[in-house]
């Protein structure tokens, strides 16, 4: 038997807000949280902007030995997380009743790494690395962190798909759900920010270097966009079982109903056509819906030149004249990579819970694929009760979310 | 190095790494109990030693010291060995 699957709880920590409330005004407003950011210049980035984040102080919430576990992008996850888990209306006893699971997306732990490889070149003795290290380098210290802060029992996992970590943590997380493997798990996704965590993406010349204007080199699907801007934080998203949530009296906020992914099986780095479109279409048969069901369209869109005309490409291969209204908020946030696909899920259930959808900021002159599209440029008070989320990443992973309102 | 410097040291980097409450900390507190240690504790104490007084340690001397005493007798033994070296 199929379990529908509900969202029941958010959070986010993000360059455009530390919490819901605040993220929700800067959708609003059109807020960018980009800045040019000197250090990285020093370092040898041929780009310096980025989104700015600042790390939480965590010493009022977790002990010494919780806190220096954690690397910065586990930091910024604990504060979406609580965040979450407190809007869910859980409480941490929840847990120690119920078999409750975490999967969340990361792909990096440059800094972690960088620091205690140095620290063994210098002193030439492992254990002068400190006891810490080793669980801030796995790429699973996400999980393995807030796992044993919150004293989860459920499915313990991390998703690592490049940008589509966060995107295919809640697909993954829905299918576990659906199936009745299990009632709730926590899903998203967390993204360093730190000097050493984006030099080896810089080097393919990736970035915009409108670096005379932070705020407007971030522009998807406009034909002048030069390269994304990088950028973190993270997003936590709480699904659960629609039996579950109406069980525990959960306040719902919408239902996930249609998860789509592909391959590409092509280029390591460049995008294609068919792959995007081969999941978008899978996440609308998935959730039993047309083209024209989908009222909002939050698009991968990070602002490189042939990222987004290829995505445009494929929207419009499956839209055509069904086409929805689509925005990138990367416009606003910049691109946060591992934490992307969660926190646009985050995004774009606040616009649908109140009413609107954000402008693709930045967004001034089409070129010949975004012409095709119904891009929103300035916030739109348009309800919609439907929305698809596109997350895509190098190595050609793809993934399609779409999600429904609760009323 | 003088005692009351070597206690000085210890007490500040395990009220400040370690966020030992400094009250507790007395000559014949027990030590596991007052740094409420644990094998990654070890670890890390190791780290604290070498950057504060220059030398390294093991982990497995600390299986012998009952009290905080034992700990600032074991950190002037290891100095006094160092500067008769």
């Amino acid at each position: 038997m199929n379990h529908r699957v509900v969202i029941t709880g958010l959070g986010i920590y993000s360059c455009i807000g530390y919490n819901l409330d605040a993220v929700r005004q800067s959708l609003f407003e059109g807020k960018s949280g980009i800045i040019l950011d000197p250090a990285r210049k020093e370092f040898g980035y041929r780009s310096g902007l980025t989104g700015y984040v600042e790390r939480p102080n965590l010493k009022d919430y977790l002990d010494r030995r919780a806190r220096i576990m954690m690397p910065e992008h586990a930091e910024y996850a604990y504060m979406s997380t609580k965040e979450a888990i407190h809007e869910a209306g859980l409480t941490e006893d929840y847990f120690e009743d119920h078999e409750v699971g975490i999967i969340f997306g990361n792909d990096s732990c440059a800094k972690a790494v960088i620091d205690g490889i140095d620290k063994v070149r210098e002193k030439k003795d492992t254990i002068l690395v400190g006891s810490a290290s080793v669980f801030q380098v796995l790429n699973s210290t996400i999980n393995m962190n807030l796992s044993t802060i919150f004293k989860l029992r459920g499915i313990n996992l991390t998703m690592s798909a490049a940008c589509a970590s966060g995107s295919h943590s809640i697909g993954i997380g829905y299918m576990f759900i659906k199936n009745g493997m299990q009632d709730m798990i926590i899903c998203g996704g967390g993204q360093e920010t730190n000097i050493y965590s984006m030099p080896n993406f810089d080097a393919l010349s990736a970035f915009s270097i409108r670096e005379n204007d932070p705020t407007r080199a971030s522009r998807p699907f406009d034909r002048d966009r030069d390269g994304l801007v990088p950028s973190g934080g993270a997003a936590t998203v709480i699904l659960e079982s629609l039996e579950s949530a109406q069980r525990r009296g959960a306040p719902i906020l919408a239902e996930v109903i249609g998860y789509g992914f592909s391959s590409n099986g092509a280029h390591i780095s460049n995008p294609t056509v068919d792959g995007p479109a081969r999941s978008l279409q899978m996440a609308l048969r998935d959730a039993g819906l047309h083209a024209k069901d989908i009222g909002y369209l939050n698009a991968h869109a990070t602002s490189t030149p042939a990222g987004d005309a290829t995505e445009a490409s494929a929207i419009y291969e499956v839209f055509k004249d069904a086409m929805p209204f689509v925005s990138s908020t990367k416009g606003m946030t910049g691109h946060e990579c591992w934490m992307a696909g969660a926190s646009e899920v985050v995004y774009s259930t606040l616009m649908m819970k109140n009413g609107f959808m954000a402008p693709n900021l930045n967004f001034e002159n089409p070129d010949e694929e975004s012409a095709k599209l119904k891009i929103v440029t300035e916030t739109l008070e348009n309800k919609f009760d439907v929305y698809l989320s596109n997350s895509f990443g190098f190595g050609g992973t793809n993934s399609s979310l779409i999600i429904k309102d609760w009323k | 190095m003088e005692r009351e410097q070597i206690l000085a040291t210890v007490n500040g980097f395990l009220v400040e790494d370690f966020e030992v409450n400094e009250a507790s900390i007395t000559p014949d507190a027990n030590l596991k109990d007052t740094l409420d240690l644990d094998s990654l504790d070890y670890v890390d104490l190791v780290v604290s030693i070498e950057s504060n007084f220059g030398f390294k340690v093991k982990p497995e001397d600390f299986q012998s010291m009952v009290t905080m005493n034992d700990f600032y007798n074991y950190i002037s033994d290891k100095i006094s060995e160092k500067s008769a070296a």
